[in-house]
């Protein structure tokens, strides 16, 4: 559904988005993690034919981004939630989505069915002749995204929907986009939220300017920081213990309290040498485990990378 | 570029603009004032018998003075409408969606345009009507005849006018793009009025004359700025320099 081959964007001397290459496959919730200033904002409005590339090409739907005939049937069928929700102050609820309804052509029936079907996902119908300016940040954003729904789009890009949100706010939104995956809707999902993003994607792409990884939320994990295994002792990690493990060939070793930390690649081989060490040197081991990295461990070392 | 897409802009934006007060004042406050200042002026020079200024001889020269002030108000007003249908989507930050939509940029751009050019219209056409007639009104007596409807005021409604909104309204676009709230847009829009004022001073010092001729002349001159703001217009409109240039 979406694809980019080495898509760039410069402003001026500054590169927001270097040679992109990535893949969102029809009815997918794609993750597109980044810190704020990554580029993910931009790429989006290029992928919304709402800025230029620079160089490198992608398509949305088939339709080509940069092409000028292309552009408008790209816009024709996706649906955007921008960071900022934009809606018009001064119209209800009910006019912000019938405005767009009539401009993505739909009847007076289709417009009719879908604004109080959505409005009634979101929990939005009784407040469908209330002005959107006297509204919440969180209504305000429910209605954002109905209005990028109103013309039932094949694609839909989420500039960070919970952002600013309340915790009751943002399962709304989560729970309904949940609903929309299962409506085999493809969503692009622009987000810093880790744990949304290992809730609801289906794919994820870690970006910072250019891509870092690419791949299912569990495979990330897996693939880039690996597994660690946590010893617990009976006793404070001492002097002794420590030097004792220092001497294995062991990769990020660390302490803390009575708790031992460090990168295991294969647990069998690599853990027993370890409880050797820690007991001969005198350590109590009360327990051992070996634990996955999480998605943050990830992200955070691509992202500084 | 589909008319019918642009209506739709201009519809959603005569519903916002009758909710919001200042875009009101805007359309009533100067035509009010030039339908009935004019018209009571005149009244109050005819009653204290300043033959002077209301003698016979002098006052068709007034009136046509009097009447430019239509068009001064005419490219006034849409000052306040259109900075309000540009600045305000700026502030309320909903163009970028409204950007992501399968419109072009000249269909938005002409909905914008169409929003603050029809009530202008329909203001100054009323001002205008109500200005002649109490001008006719107060100044039979005086003439001997009714001196409205004539050929320049005609040339100055249908012609000119037109013209100086389209003006105004273009040269509103181009500062939205560069300011950040409404009022900004107002006070830099006010630069529009100065050719006009200008014309004006021209036409009291006997240097150009408002005729018919006089005004067409205008008009084409007018019609020139007009269409050189809608080149700066177009490529300020442009959704890249929206998203990423406009403060």
């Amino acid at each position: 559904m979406i694809d980019t081959d080495n898509l760039t964007k410069k402003f001026g001397d500054l590169t927001a988005v270097e040679n992109l290459t990535l893949h969102v496959d029809d009815g997918e919730v794609f993750g597109f993690l980044g810190p704020n200033g990554a580029g993910k904002t931009t790429t989006v409005r290029m992928l919304c034919c709402l800025i230029s590339k620079t160089s490198g090409n992608a398509t949305v739907g088939g339709y080509q981004i940069g092409s000028k005939e292309d552009s408008l049937k790209i816009r024709k069928i996706i649906g955007l939630v921008p960071d900022n929700v934009g809606l018009s102050e001064n119209l209800t609820a009910y006019d912000n989505l019938d405005f767009y309804g009539k401009i993505y052509d739909c009847t007076t029936a289709q417009r009719k069915e879908n604004i109080q079907r959505f409005l009634d996902m979101l929990g939005l119908w009784d407040k469908r002749n209330v002005l959107a300016g006297t509204f919440s940040k969180g209504m305000k954003q429910k209605l954002a995204i109905a209005r990028a729904l109103i013309h039932e789009p094949q694609v839909i890009f989420m500039d960070e929907p919970t952002a600013n949100l309340d915790p009751e706010a943002s399962k709304t939104v989560r729970d309904f986009i949940l609903q929309l995956k299962k409506e085999k809707k493809t969503i692009f999902l622009n987000t810093h939220n880790l744990d949304e993003a290992q809730r609801i994607c289906d794919k994820v792409a870690i970006m910072n300017t250019s891509l870092r990884a690419t791949g299912t939320p569990q495979e990330l994990e897996r693939s880039v920081s690996g597994r660690k295994t946590v010893v617990g002792l009976e006793q404070q990690v001492n002097d002794v213990v420590l030097r004792a493990l220092k001497k294995l060939p062991l990769k990020n070793l660390s302490s803390e309290g009575n708790t031992i930390t460090f990168d295991v690649e294969d647990p069998d081989k690599e853990n027993s040498p370890v409880v050797e060490a820690i007991v001969q040197a005198g350590g109590h081991v009360r327990s051992i485990n070996v634990v996955g990295s999480t998605l943050e461990d990830t992200y955070l070392k691509l992202v500084r990378k | 570029m589909r008319l019918s897409k642009a209506w739709i802009i201009a519809a959603r934006d005569f519903k916002i603009f009758r909710r919001v007060k200042n875009v009101w004042y805007s359309i009533i406050i100067f035509p009010v004032v030039i339908s009935v200042l004019f018209p009571a002026i005149l009244e109050y020079l005819a009653i204290r018998g300043s033959h002077g200024l209301a003698a016979p001889s002098v006052l068709p020269n007034l009136l046509t003075s009097f009447s430019f002030f239509l068009v001064i108000g005419a490219a006034y007003v849409p000052l306040g409408i259109a900075s309000y249908s540009i600045v305000g989507e700026k502030v309320e930050k909903s163009l970028e969606p409204l950007l992501a939509t399968p419109l072009t940029d000249a269909e938005i751009l002409l909905g914008k345009a169409i929003s603050a050019i029809i009530p202008t219209l329909v203001a100054m056409y009323a001002a205008a009507a109500v200005f002649m007639v109490g001008i006719d009104e107060v100044t039979f007596s005086t003439l001997g005849y009714y001196y409205f409807p004539n050929w320049n005021i005609a040339t100055l409604l249908l012609v000119l006018m037109p013209v100086a909104i389209v003006m105004s309204v273009l040269f509103s676009v181009i500062v939205s793009s560069r300011v950040n709230d409404v009022r900004s847009a107002n006070s830099f829009g006010i630069f529009i009025l100065f050719p006009l004022l200008g014309i004006y001073l021209l036409s009291e010092t006997s240097i150009i004359t408002l005729d018919v001729n006089g005004l067409l002349i205008i008009s084409g001159v007018l019609l020139a700025v007009a269409v050189a703001l809608f080149f700066v217009s177009t490529k300020t409109f442009r959704r890249e320099e929206i998203l990423t240039k406009w403060k």
